[in-house]
C-alpha cells in the first residue's frame, strides 16, 4: 500500500510540535552568561513556561546546546566533542557577544565566535544578554524547529557551516602597547 | 638571624646586587650563582617562595637584557619579603629550577616557561600548563601579536552534515 502524501507532511508536524515544546538544553556555561542562564531558569523568568527547563549536565539526554560565556581554544575540542556527543535531532544557541564573536576578548586564546567551529542556530546578541533575550531566543528556536523540522531529522543533512565574520580591527604594532615609566607630570606614555 | 645583606655581601661579592626601595628589597643575581644565593637565602629563614614571574624587556628603555625571572620570597616568621631577580637572553634563554629547594617552584616554573619560553635546567617535568600542547610559541613575549599568529584557527571544523 502506498502512502498518500498529507500524512507524512502530518508526522513532521506532530514530531515537530513535540520537539520544539521540549527542548532540553545542555548548559555550557563558562562566563556571566552562564548566571543569565541560570536567572532564566529560576521562578522569576521561568523558562520552564516554555518547556525547556529540563537542563542536562549529561549531552546524551539533551537536544539543545547552550553555549553562554567566552570559550577559549584550549576548550574548542571539549565543546566539539560535547557537541558531537548529543544525540541527533539537535540545535544550537550562541548566547551572548563572547559566544557569537569572541566579544571584547580579542586575543590569542579565544574563539571569534563558536560558529566558526560547530554549527549555529540562534545568536542572542548582549553583554551579557537579559533573560527575555534568551526566552525570546528559545521561542525564536521553537518557530524555526517546526518550519524547517522533518520526522526522520534528515533537514540538518544539508546544512553546513557559516565561516564567521572576520575583525575590521587594526593590529597595534607591539611599541604602541608597551606601557613604560611615562613622564607623570605631563601623564603622557612617552619619555621626553 | 644574621643580617641578610651583609651575608650575601660576604659570600657572593659583586654576583648579588641590593636595590631597595622604602621596605621593598630587590637583589640582583649573577644567573649563575641562583642556586647558591637561594639556598642561603632559605637557610636565613626566607623559607616561603611565594611567587615566580618572567619579564620581557624588549623595547624596554635602558634594559640591558631581554628576559627577567622574578623570585618572590617571604621569611614565614618575620613577613619579610625580598625579591630575586635574574636575567637572561636569547637565544637559548636557561636558568637553573629552583625545585631542588622548593617543591611549590614546580608549577610556577612551567607556567614561566609557558609563556616565555625560558627553559629551567633541572625541573623534573617542563610542559606546557596554560596554553594546549600543540601551541608553537610563547604568548607573553612582547614580538608575540596580541592575535597570535593564527593558531586559534587551526583547529578542525564540525559541520552539520558531519555531527
Amino acid at each position: 500500500m502506498k502512502f498518500p502524501d498529507f500524512l507524512v507532511t502530518k508526522l513532521d508536524w506532530v514530531a515537530n510540535l513535540a520537539r520544539a515544546n521540549s527542548l532540553w538544553p545542555m548548559p555550557f556555561a563558562t562566563a556571566c552568561c552562564g548566571i543569565e542562564l541560570m536567572a532564566t531558569a529560576a521562578s522569576r523568568y521561568d523558562i520552564a513556561r516554555f518547556g525547556s527547563e529540563a537542563m542536562r549536565f549529561s549531552p546524551r539526554q539533551c537536544d539543545l546546546m547552550l553555549v553562554a560565556g567566552r570559550v577559549v581554544m584550549k576548550m574548542i575540542p571539549v565543546l566539539q566533542r560535547i557537541w558531537l556527543q548529543m544525540p541527533e535531532p539537535k540545535w544550537c544557541i550562541s548566547m551572548g557577544a563572547c559566544a557569537s564573536s569572541g566579544g571584547v576578548f580579542d586575543t590569542y586564546a579565544v574563539v571569534q565566535g563558536i560558529d566558526r567551529f560547530i554549527p549555529v542556530d540562534v545568536y542572542v546578541p548582549g553583554c551579557p544578554p537579559r533573560p527575555e533575550q534568551l526566552i525570546r531566543a528559545v521561542l525564536d528556536l521553537q518557530e524555526k524547529v517546526k518550519a524547517t523540522g522533518t520526522a526522520n531529522a534528515r533537514e540538518f543533512t544539508a546544512r553546513t557551516v557559516y565561516a564567521g565574520p572576520t575583525s575590521l580591527l587594526k593590529q597595534i604594532d607591539p611599541e604602541q602597547t608597551m606601557v613604560v615609566p611615562g613622564d607623570y607630570n605631563t601623564a603622557s606614555r612617552s619619555r621626553s | 638571624m644574621p643580617d641578610v645583606q651583609q651575608l650575601l655581601a660576604e659570600k657572593f661579592g659583586d654576583a648579588v646586587k641590593r636595590s631597595a626601595f622604602r621596605d621593598n628589597v630587590r637583589y640582583i643575581v649573577a644567573t649563575d650563582r641562583l642556586i647558591d644565593v637561594m639556598t642561603v637565602l632559605k637557610s636565613a629563614g626566607f623559607d616561603y617562595l611565594s611567587d615566580i614571574a618572567g619579564i620581557d624587556y624588549l623595547h624596554y628603555p635602558d634594559a640591558t637584557d631581554r628576559y627577567g625571572v622574578v623570585y618572590s620570597l617571604a621569611n614565614t616568621e618575620t613577613a619579610e619579603r625580598v625579591y630575586v631577580r635574574v636575567f637572561v637572553n636569547d637565544p637559548d634563554p636557561h636558568v637553573s629550577s629552583v625545585y631542588s629547594i622548593w617543591k611549590g617552584a614546580d608549577w610556577m616554573e612551567r607556567e614561566v616557561f609557558d609563556m616565555y619560553g625560558i627553559v629551567f635546567d633541572g625541573h623534573p617535568d617542563l610542559r606546557r600548563i596554560l596554553m594546549p600542547d600543540g601551541f608553537t610559541s610563547y604568548p607573553l613575549r612582547k614580538d608575540y601579536p596580541l592575535r597570535g599568529r593564527g593558531e586559534r584557527h587551526n583547529f578542525q571544523i564540525v559541520t552539520r552534515a558531519e555531527s
